[in-house]
């Protein structure tokens, strides 16, 4: 069984659900992810989602493109994220880790080659946020023959047909985002709306639903994962703000980090 | 079954690929509308009432057929510089500079707007370098009381101001991008954000040959109106078909719209110019089919603009509308084929043709279109001198004196 799918086993024998955090890799500063992964895991995330900083990430919002900017001005780069990843898995990390990738990156690289670099990092899984199902066939393959789990995203605007179709080429989990638009806070969740599109997705797929797009404190992770029902909440940008503000004061961005999804965790009991 | 085979005309597949180019690289809240742009599309490609509307908008609204004007005395200035006396090919222009708005980005906004009512959305939005392409759609905007956003670097806002207070006097609203290198490509990237949150309510008119499927064709498609018109014009005051055609490429919307109906008229020649910038250098020029590698941005695979590393590169032109690092994806599958031959201009040959043109004809430029003006001028000194050589006069200059006599150093 796979990491992932041992983590979520375990989470639904026990009737629990995960944290997902988001973060951006190599960000605030080269080097730091290593350490943000295993703050992540200290803190209760059962999961991470490493962000591949992107020059034109079309589904994020201004945190998450800001921070993906910063990090390639300090010349982050793919190989440099994936040793981070590697290293932390060196140092012990047992949580899931999830690369989140532009497919302009993968195609550059080659998915190939890229995908074998993340299997061997102990990468568990990947993200396409930016194919749609039907040109996504040839690099699900290709991530899925290198041993990674391959995730797409389930829109508000998918109807359950699709959604469907989606989830039966996805494995590990299904990324539901939360809203139509971009990553970024936000004030309030449509937690109706929501609901009935897990009980609906689930009708049709077995796999875990981790729900994100706009899910930014621990009020918001509780709604998400016991009123909505979804297996996981994803957060990002909240997290990502709260890393760039410690830096920008001078204070310590992995302990920032690490305080911020101590207090998300408290949503998921 | 046929043994001949398909035209190169006939693409895209139903998929939007133009050969391996092309696809749909968007996050997932786009499908629905995109499958719904396919639905609509579809619906009105053979629907009479669509074309007979928007055929009408183009005589008494845009001002179509634009003239194909023989531009004697740019002709004798090419035979004066030709290296023999047999050499030098008449020079036509087919003036797309005298379309409604000054260019010819309004034959795509006023067919976009109509799929727009069609979808029954209310509300526009667009992306624009050179701000051409934002007039076209203030315009369009305000000819059907749809409400419009338009996004622009504010490094274009600066170069531009002209067009920015049009779009204004319409009523757009202007959001300035302050992200990445401020230009066309994080206008684009700001305008597909917007989209992504209001696809319920909001279409987005993509400006160029670009973009996901099917906007590459769609874009086409209206552009087209451009080379139909031109090859009949041809017909008419040459005889015959040219022997070449010349147009700049940003995105590349100017020359598919006039190479389109000539890509199987195999005795034309093709050229497409792209902005050769200051040097060949990375970042310094703004030509990925001279210097890129296919790479995937913005929607579809296509030439672009890339580091090893996949992060989309700087790019440079002394014109907005050419500071963009990819190109159409149905440039790279004429690239490809070797239908088409892209080459790149530089700055000052751009800015030496805009001055070339204005002198000569009586007729100023766009700075983008001057790069197409350059490569011609080039190209006819080398052809004989019963030949023909066709250029898209894409766009009218009035939006680049300031920033042409600041590069030109000219006298406030």
């Amino acid at each position: 069984m796979s990491r992932l799918a041992s983590i979520f086993a375990d989470l639904r024998a026990r009737k629990a659900k995960a944290l997902m955090p988001f973060v951006c890799g190599a960000y605030p500063a080269p080097g730091v992810t290593a350490g943000v992964l295993a703050a992540m895991e200290r803190a209760g995330a059962s999961v991470v989602e490493v962000g591949y900083p992107f020059s034109d990430p079309i589904a994020d919002g201004p945190v998450i493109a800001a921070a993906m900017h910063d990090a390639l001005q300090r010349r982050a780069t793919p190989a440099g994220v994936t040793g981070e990843i590697a290293a932390a898995r060196a140092a012990g990390l047992k949580i899931g880790v999830v690369a989140m990738v532009s497919v302009s990156i993968v195609h550059r690289l080659g998915p190939e080659k890229y995908f074998a670099s993340l299997k061997s990092a102990g990468v568990d899984g990947v993200i396409l946020p930016d194919v749609v199902l039907e040109d996504a066939q040839a690099w699900i393959a290709s991530a899925r023959d290198a041993g990674l789990t391959v995730t797409l995203l389930v829109a508000p605007t998918t109807d359950v047909k699709r959604a469907e179709k989606i989830a039966r080429s996805c494995s590990g989990f299904v990324y539901m985002l939360a809203r139509a638009g971009i990553t970024g806070e936000s004030a309030s969740i449509a937690t109706d709306a929501l609901r009935e599109r897990v009980r609906l997705l689930r009708g049709v797929s077995d796999l875990p639903i981790a729900v994100g797009f706009g899910v930014s404190n621990a009020a918001q992770v509780r709604q998400i994962v016991h009123d909505c029902d979804a297996d996981a909440a994803i957060v990002g940008s909240a997290l990502v703000r709260r890393m760039c503000d410690a830096q920008a004061a001078g204070q310590d961005p992995i302990l920032a980090a690490e305080l911020f999804a101590r207090e998300l965790a408290k949503g998921l009991v | 079954m046929s043994s001949v085979p398909a035209p190169l005309s006939a693409v895209p597949t139903p998929q939007g690929r133009f050969g391996v180019f092309g696809g749909s690289y968007v996050p997932e809240t786009l499908s629905l509308a995109l499958a719904q742009l396919c639905d609509v599309y579809d619906s009105v490609r053979n629907d009479p009432k669509f074309w007979a509307e928007l055929e009408l908008l183009q005589r008494t609204y845009v001002g179509r057929p634009t003239p194909l004007y023989l531009a004697s005395r740019l002709t004798s200035h090419v035979r004066s510089i030709a290296k023999s006396p047999a050499a030098g090919a008449t020079i036509w222009l087919k003036r797309e500079d005298l379309a409604h708005t000054g260019a010819h980005k309004i034959n795509n906004t006023l067919g976009q707007a109509l799929l727009t009512l069609r979808m029954g959305k209310k509300r526009i939005i667009a992306e624009t370098g050179a701000g051409q392409h934002g007039v076209a759609s203030a315009t369009a905007a305000a000819h059907f009381g749809l409400s419009c956003d338009v996004y622009m670097g504010s490094e274009d806002v600066r170069r531009q101001r002209l067009n920015v207070v049009r779009m204004r006097l319409m009523g757009a609203r202007v959001v300035e991008v302050n992200s990445g290198s401020r230009t066309l490509k994080d206008a684009t990237n700001e305008a597909m954000r917007d989209w992504m949150g209001s696809v319920d309510h909001t279409h987005y008119i993509i400006g160029s040959v670009v973009g996901p499927h099917p906007f590459p064709m769609i874009v086409r498609d209206f552009q087209s109106v451009i080379g139909r018109e031109a090859r009949a014009q041809s017909l008419q005051s040459i005889g015959r078909l040219p022997d070449a055609v010349v147009a700049c490429v940003g995105g590349g919307s100017n020359a598919a719209g006039i190479f389109y109906p000539f890509v199987d008229d195999a005795s034309v020649k093709l050229i497409g110019v792209e902005a050769g910038g200051r040097s060949n250098k990375p970042g310094d020029h703004a030509a990925p089919l001279s210097f890129g590698t296919p790479g995937v941005l913005h929607g579809s695979l296509s030439y672009v603009l890339q580091d090893p590393a996949g992060q989309t590169a700087d790019v440079h032109s002394c014109s907005a509308g050419l500071d963009y690092p990819g190109v159409g994806p149905e440039h790279s599958y004429w690239k490809d084929t070797g239908r088409v031959s892209y080459i790149a201009a530089n700055d000052s040959g751009a800015l030496e043709a805009f001055t070339l043109l204005a002198r000569n004809e009586g007729i100023i430029p766009a700075l983008e279109t001057s790069h197409a003006i350059s490569a011609a001028v080039k190209l006819a000194a080398d052809m004989p001198r019963d030949q023909h050589v066709m250029v898209n006069l894409s766009g009218r200059g009035d939006k680049d004196v300031d920033e042409a006599t600041r590069l030109l150093a000219l006298p406030h």
